[in-house]
């Protein structure tokens, strides 16, 4: 059991670090907290994917000359799989343009209310 | 030229939008032509990819040259050929009426109106063609932050509904995101084809049940599924005109084409339908779905919101057919696709048209309606009764399918709400259409014609459109048995 | 004997379509060229529908397929002696009421004239095609363009009575709807095609259960239209509309619709074979017995004439719709026929309603007293519809009548020929007080006791309809072969058996 948690303690951390997100997305009424909670929230899912393309003992994916000889055969498992590091560079740039939308919106609604609180901007709203 | 066809549909909306501001500093009256054209080049495009399916079978098309599963894969086959020309028309459609309404509602982000605008057609394009999973999720992306500007820019309370929407449109790519996550960790692939070879032998994994979840949940949020469907309402009520018909049409449609994508080519058919039993509960749903959006819809005063509440439902019909998973569900929900897209467009242009003229959206406030504008009410008329299913519009043919899906499973209980959410449609139009065309008097009045009221019909910009839409509302009702036959039929997956 | 393809029934659909665009367009701008196009419209229908008949009685049948459907049904025209008859009765009668109209709207001046006529002209392209319709799919698609198109008729008025009216109307009617369609996609879902055939289709398809089953909603959902006991409701509320409107569509051209589609369902979906089966027929004879009778007792209270003649036409549907599930050839015969000289006869009345209206401004039985003196032709047309209405030679009625009592005898079923007989007697009760008053009893004070008609454009084809059902009565086969038609209509579906 410890072995269980402990052996795959990044996916753990993915996990409550996405509920983390998760629970300030749904559950704070403040817009900047609910942002907030939604860069963890994907974050999260950042580290997830980063932590299924590593291998133990691998090292990083580039095919130096110092590491052997040409027209040796390459031991994949002797690198971590890029792809879906490769994959996360685009997913963040997708995270920091909905980041900087929410962002951009919550500054129209502050303009617009003065407030960033939920319940009152939804009162102003009624 | 030809065989670009598919990559030059994402393509041009994508460099057209970026040059869209330049031309908007140096002309800004240039930019409506300039979407324009893009939008026609792409219609264009999408038309081609069509006929070459038709005639010579499914295009892969791979991006740089790169051979699929290493690169990504554009594959076009009969269904999204057929989504494609529906997505690539409905825009073009909206692109044309949005001129006036724009310059009414948003006067001066007329240029970065444009340019989002043709963004997030790019997102709807790339969506359609893409045979990766992961680009997949980037063009829903993009379609989507599109949509959070558009909504935002919108009236009185905006902003807010466009943060909702933002929240919960985070949530559902986030778990679409975290399901491709978990189809790579056991397969290794993204792409579509690929995946569909190599997940047969991992369906008893456990992980690949949980990515199947976290993919439908995920699509199902985009998609407003009814318990999901919390943001929709006010989003597209309180999205610009031009906005809200080229969302509310497109955005349920494009998602129901990822729903059927995952769920009957990345998945095979049978692991949809016996090892899990998601159709059983999604028909459900989808039930739930088609009731509540009518029932809600009873219950609104304002037309606009009366309309948003009805796309829940038509969500529901379209949810309904993937979840009867038979032949004629799904071609009912495919035929419903293009039939949706058509009567929502047509529904939204026309509340455009009439808060252009009148300022105003209470069904209450639509007294002598018919005189003030003849043609967009008996426009309204037209696709009022498509939507209830009166034959022969094209909204009967896909009721007929769909009943005759629920029949063909014996699920009686499905063929009656699809019956009775039909009447509840006809209290909902007829109540609007009682409205703008009865002038009640009181006892025998019989004296000639009542008050002059000003024929003021919306600017042609905004009525051709209507107008043809409503044609081809018509028209693909009478034209159904060919597209069924020459189209759909080959565009459900082959074990139906 | 033979299938010939020809354009004619699509052409005979379309003709009153685009009158109907053209009478938009003309609008209240120029009335006497938007009256043109509606009587122009009705002509060029008349004689498009008669040109087939010759085809029709030798036997062929008239076939046109405009596009497929759904695999399996296609948008299609078929025309047999059933729908020929149907499509003959309805477009001739046309050609009447448009004068009539005419002269009805412009003498109260009504308003929003151009929709009257523009629904009026589509009511009657959905009614052609029910009559030649080729499968059930094809019947369903104008039935329905038919409800919404007599919708616009029915609120005319436009008083909270009338809107009321027309919200009722459409409930039932669309409710209606949806169970034919259910039924429809059940027959579809079961057999692969709804094409009609004389003597039916579905032997042998389904279980017994199911087939009652599609057989009850189908024929309750035709039944609305057809205004059968406990569905009937919208009928008398419906006549709030203007006379014409009750005259043609609720006398001819909606409930006779409905009649028409439980016809087609009887005789060319499941057939006599099947019907006696399954012993649907003596249930469905019951059903509707009982609404002969009960319709008849209501028509006997009412004092608004339009709603004493709606009760009344429930009754003559409910008839025909008996004649018609005796499944015997002159049961049958007699049930066709009577759809005709019931049409006829029923349409006199209405336009004699109509004409006192006009001139009077009266709708009560109690206030018509002497007004026989005042309209004697208007009255005189009144007579001769009320007596063929209860049978009485020499009016048409009386050969349908005695057609459908001879079914009831060679069905062995006496019952039915005492229902038949009780009917006829209440018809007498409740029409020929109307006639002894008008005629015999003391003028009210503002009634004028000297000839004043209505405007002859009213007169003329209320005394035309009134002629024929004689002619009819005596010589059944004087106008068009009318008779033949209904007969050979009958021989083809028993033929089958």
């Amino acid at each position: 059991m410890v072995d269980f948690i402990v052996g795959k303690y990044n996916y753990w951390i993915y996990i409550v670090l996405m509920m983390i997100g998760f629970y300030a997305m749904i559950g704070k009424k403040n817009l900047i907290k609910k942002i907030i909670g939604m860069n963890i929230f994907q974050t999260a899912i950042i580290l997830f994917y980063v932590s299924i393309g590593c291998k133990k003992g691998a090292t990083l994916p580039i095919l130096g000359h110092a590491h052997g000889h040409a027209g040796q055969a390459i031991q994949t498992s002797a690198y971590i799989n890029p792809l879906p590091h490769v994959l996360m560079l685009t997913a963040i740039v997708v995270m920091v343009a909905t980041l900087g939308v929410a962002l951009a919106i919550g500054i129209m609604i502050y303009l617009k209310y003065n407030t960033l609180e939920e319940d009152e901007i939804l009162k102003a709203v009624k | 030229m030809i065989e670009q066809a598919p990559v030059l549909i994402v393509v041009i909306p994508l460099i057209f939008a970026f040059i869209t501001p330049l031309i908007g500093w140096w002309r800004k009256e240039l930019c409506y032509p300039w979407i324009i054209l893009s939008l026609t080049l792409s219609t264009f495009c999408s038309v081609i990819t069509l006929l070459t399916v038709i005639n010579t079978g499914v295009i892969h098309y791979h991006l740089g040259g790169w051979l699929p599963p290493w690169g990504i894969e554009y594959a076009v086959d009969y269904l999204n050929a057929f989504v494609l020309v529906i997505v690539s028309f409905t825009s073009l459609t909206v692109a044309v009426y949005s001129k006036k309404s724009v310059e009414l509602e948003l006067p001066e982000k007329t240029i970065y109106f444009y340019t989002v605008f043709l963004l997030q057609a790019t997102g709807f394009f790339g969506i359609i063609v893409t045979g990766d999973m992961f680009n997949l999720y980037v063009f829903l992306e993009i379609a989507s932050l599109a949509g959070y500007a558009l909504i935002a820019v919108g009236e009185e309370g905006a902003p807010m509904a466009s943060f909702r929407y933002v929240i919960m449109g985070t949530i559902g790519a986030s778990f679409y995101l975290l399901g491709v996550g978990y189809l790579y960790m056991t397969t290794g692939s993204l792409n579509m084809a690929d995946l569909a070879r190599l997940l047969p032998d991992l369906y008893g994994s456990k992980v690949v049940l949980v990515a199947f979840t976290f993919l439908i949940v995920g699509v199902a949020t985009k998609m407003a599924l009814f318990p999901l469907h919390g943001w929709l309402p006010d989003a597209y009520e309180k999205a610009p005109s031009s906005v809200s018909a080229l969302l509310a049409p497109l955005m349920t449609k494009v998602s129901a084409y990822v729903m059927i994508r995952i769920m009957f080519t990345v998945f095979k058919p049978y692991f949809s339908i016996e090892m899990l039993p998601v159709t059983t509960i999604l028909s459900w749903i989808a039930a739930a779905a088609i009731l509540y959006g009518a029932v809600m819809a009873l219950a609104q005063t304002d037309l606009k919101r009366m309309l948003v509440y009805v796309l829940l439902s038509e969500v529901g019909y379209l949810v309904l057919g993937i979840g009867l998973a038979n032949k004629n569900g799904l071609t009912g929900t495919i035929l419903h696709i293009m039939n949706d897209a058509c009567m929502m467009v047509a529904l939204f242009m026309i509340v455009g048209a009439i808060v252009y003229r009148c300022g105003n959206r209470e069904i209450s406030q639509f007294r002598n309606l018919h005189r003030r504008m003849p043609f967009t009410m008996a426009a309204f008329v037209i696709v009022g009764l498509s939507v209830v299913g009166i034959p022969p519009t094209c909204g009967f043919f896909s009721k007929w399918y769909l009943i005759l899906g629920a029949v063909d499973t014996s699920q009686w209980v499905l063929a009656g709400v699809l019956v009775l959410s039909s009447l509840l449609n006809a209290i909902l139009f007829f109540r609007v259409i009682e409205y703008a065309y009865i002038e009640p008097r009181g006892g025998h009045d019989n004296g000639g014609e009542s008050l002059a009221v000003v024929r003021e019909e919306a600017p042609l910009t905004m009525l051709i459109p209507i107008i043809s839409v409503t044609a081809g509302i018509v028209l693909l009702g009478l034209l159904s048995g060919r597209i069924v036959s020459t189209v759909i039929q080959f565009a459900i997956p082959a074990c139906f | 004997m033979g299938v010939i393809v020809s354009i004619k029934p699509l052409l005979a659909v379309l003709v009153t379509l685009v009158a109907a665009v053209l009478i938009l367009f003309t609008g209240e701008r120029n009335r006497n060229l938007r009256e043109f196009w509606t009587l122009l419209a009705s002509i060029i229908k008349f004689s498009i529908v008669i040109s087939m008949v010759p085809l029709i009685l030798k036997g062929n049948i008239i076939e046109y397929t405009i596009i497929s459907l759904t695999p399996g049904i296609a948008l299609q025209f078929r025309i047999d002696s059933l729908g020929m008859f149907f499509g003959v009765l309805a477009s001739f009668l046309w050609i009447i009421t448009s004068v009539y109209s005419i002269g009805y709207v412009r003498s109260l001046d009504e308003h929003a004239q151009t929709r009257y006529f523009f629904n009026f002209a589509l009511c009657l392209s959905a009614t052609m095609g029910i009559a030649f319709a080729g499968n059930l799919l094809t019947l369903f698609i104008f039935y329905e363009i038919l409800t919404v198109a007599t919708w616009p008729l029915v609120y005319h008025k436009e008083t909270e009575e009338a809107i009321m009216a027309g919200r009722k109307y459409l409930v039932y009617t669309l409710t209606a709807g949806m169970a034919i369609l259910f039924g429809i996609i059940l027959i579809y879902s079961l057999t692969g095609t709804t094409d009609f055939k004389p003597g039916g289709f579905l032997s042998g398809c389904g279980s017994a259960n199911i087939l009652r089953f599609i057989f009850v909603i189908l024929i309750l959902g035709f039944g609305v239209k057809a205004a059968v006991m406990v569905l009937h409701e919208w009928l008398p509320s419906a006549m709030v509309a203007p006379t014409p409107v009750s005259a043609l569509l609720h006398a001819v051209a909606v409930v006779k619709a409905g009649v028409f589609g439980c016809l087609k369902v009887i005789l060319y979906v499941f057939g006599p074979e099947l019907l006696h089966e399954l012993n649907l027929w003596l249930v469905l004879a019951y059903f509707v017995s009982f609404t002969i009778i009960v319709s008849g007792m209501y028509a006997l209270a009412q004092d608004n004439l339009k709603r004493r003649l709606a009760f009344s036409t429930i009754n003559n549907l409910a008839i025909i719709i008996m004649g018609a599930a005796m499944l015997t050839p002159s049961g049958i015969k007699g049930a066709i026929f009577h759809m005709g000289s019931h049409g006829f006869m029923k349409i006199t009345l209405f336009f004699v309603a109509g004409a006192i209206y006009v001139k009077t401004h009266k709708e009560n039985i109690s206030e018509l007293d002497g007004i026989g003196r005042q309209m004697p032709l208007t009255m005189g047309a009144f007579a001769i519809g009320a007596m063929g209405i209860a049978g009485i030679p020499p009016v048409c009625g009386f050969i349908s009548k005695w057609y459908m009592a001879l079914g009831t005898l060679e069905a062995n079923e006496v019952f039915f020929l005492f229902v038949l007989l009780t009917s006829a007697m209440m018809d007498i009760a409740y029409f020929f007080p109307i006639i002894y008053s008008s005629f015999f009893k003391k003028p009210k004070e503002d009634v004028i006791p000297c000839f004043n008609e209505a405007p002859m454009m009213m007169v003329i084809p209320l005394m035309v309809t009134a002629i024929i059902s004689i002619i009819l009565g005596i010589f059944p086969n004087a106008f068009f072969n009318f008779f033949n038609i209904a007969s050979t209509a009958a021989g083809k579906i028993l033929g089958g058996m």
